[in-house]
């Protein structure tokens, strides 16, 4: 049994094959040609679950349950006879991200999709039913706060699920902010204090915040890491009060990806882009910055990394960190690997497509 | 009764897909009648809603269906109707 990396990309699924203690092995690739905007593998059954966006036939799920070797189609949730707030109809744009419900629901499955509608389901992903605590949250009809960015409507993009208590869930909608259920999704509450949306006329509102990726250190559930579009932000406290952890005289700031460190809550890494409208490496030079001390101080571990002339982003399911093993793939094709204690990037390809997303599955111990 | 071809492009999901003779008057019955023979294809040709994805096409004897929302163009016994993917991106 091997390690192997996952890779989502525009054209395909890539599978990679680590042997301890040698080299990287040629991908095997699935789905070659169509875009994966999900990948997900639910670490209760070893399920891999693959959301391929298809241009002319719509959004399609898929599962796994050997690895790669054979796939199942899945029907994917409907938001049928639903409206947007401007009362047109809503359609599922695009399936984004899955988390499993706890190891105490096998059969619960969270998935966050465009336009905004979190769907859970109950069966193992049989089914899956509109979330309507969510969907009908009152601030979703008041104007301007939940919109669409990158998107032309806002999408779901991060779940996190809490350790402790699997009806303890939070979301997070580009753009409309953080979101957190203690009921199992009946009731959501938004949790964006202290965030900043640079980009309106009130910066401290309360919904309309635009998180690009929200993370949890699995061994420190109070603990809440976000990369935001205004910056890097940092909530010990469940998300009640956020505090921005920016670089402000350097490079960390804008970007979309994010990894934090299980088992040191205080430690996380980024890759920052120039800024908002300049989506290229920032200074043209690929880095990754740490921070050990939440933000205090960073600095880059880019070594291996190209400097010069480094057009490339990382997308925000694009980063990827177990142990001390951490794998990210850019917006043009390019994989890298650091596999050591001090952090040295290797190359794992040049001649990939966008890479969406990322995923470690480390071999049983 | 109507025959109704498709787009090979098709057939990476369905593999078996063939040119299928059909009972039906409307466009909307023909795809409910295919979705008999091929289960899901439906799915790949319409929005949750019924109407067509904004890049299938789909012709009733070399004309295009006219109601893209409810698919309600008549279909007679020997038409030949086609599905097939618009052509986009270049």
């Amino acid at each position: 049994m091997s390690n192997q990396i996952l890779v989502g990309t525009a054209k395909g699924l890539i599978q990679y094959q680590i042997p301890r203690g040698t080299h990287w092995q040629a991908a095997q690739v699935h789905f070659q040609g169509f875009t994966v905007g999900l990948l997900y593998v639910d670490e209760r059954s070893g399920r891999w679950w693959v959301g391929l966006s298809h241009k002319h036939w719509g959004e399609k799920l898929h599962y796994s349950d050997d690895g790669g070797a054979t796939w199942q189609e899945s029907s994917v949730p409907t938001l049928q006879g639903e409206s947007l707030p401007n009362g047109q109809p809503a359609r599922l744009r695009q399936l984004w991200c899955m988390q499993h419900g706890g190891h105490d629901k096998p059969g619960t499955l969270w998935l966050g999709t465009d336009p905004g509608a979190l769907f859970k389901s109950e069966d193992q992903g049989e089914t899956f039913t509109l979330v309507r605590g969510l969907w009908d949250h009152p601030s979703r009809q008041q104007p301007g706060q939940w919109f669409g960015a990158g998107s032309d409507t806002p999408f779901i993009h991060s779940i996190v699920l809490d350790p402790r208590d699997s009806d303890h869930v939070y979301v997070a909608v580009s753009c409309a902010g953080v979101f957190e259920t203690r009921d199992g999704g009946w009731h959501w509450e938004p949790k964006n204090q202290g965030l900043v949306a640079a980009y309106l006329p009130n910066p401290e509102v309360e919904v309309g915040h635009d998180p690009h990726c929200l993370l949890m250190p699995r061994q420190h559930p109070g603990v809440l890491w976000q990369q935001n579009h205004c910056g890097i932000f940092y909530s010990g406290n469940g998300g009640a009060q956020w505090q921005e952890v920016s670089d402000a005289a350097g490079v960390p700031y804008y970007g979309f990806a994010l990894a934090v460190d299980d088992a040191n809550p205080r430690r996380a890494w980024v890759i920052p882009a120039e800024r908002d409208a300049q989506r290229v490496a920032a200074g043209l030079a690929l880095r990754v910055f740490q921070t050990n001390d939440q933000g205090v101080t960073w600095e880059s571990v880019s070594d291996g990394l190209p400097q010069q002339h480094a057009f490339d982003i990382v997308l925000r399911q694009a980063f990827a960190r177990q142990n001390k093993l951490m794998v990210f793939g850019t917006n043009n094709g390019n994989l890298y690997l650091s596999d050591t204690d001090s952090i040295h990037w290797k190359t794992i390809s040049h001649t990939l497509p966008k890479v969406n997303s990322v995923i470690i599955i480390q071999a049983p111990r | 009764m109507p025959k109704v071809k498709f787009t090979t492009a098709l057939k990476r999901f369905y593999p078996n897909l063939q040119d299928t003779v059909v009972a039906g008057q409307t466009v909307s019955e023909l795809l409910e009648q295919i979705n008999k023979t091929y289960p899901g294809i439906r799915n790949y040709l319409v929005e949750e809603d019924g109407s067509l994805r904004k890049h299938v096409n789909i012709f009733v004897d070399e004309a295009l269906i006219h109601d893209r929302n409810c698919l309600t163009d008549a279909v007679t016994l020997n038409d030949e109707v086609l599905i097939y993917q618009a052509l986009s991106g270049g």
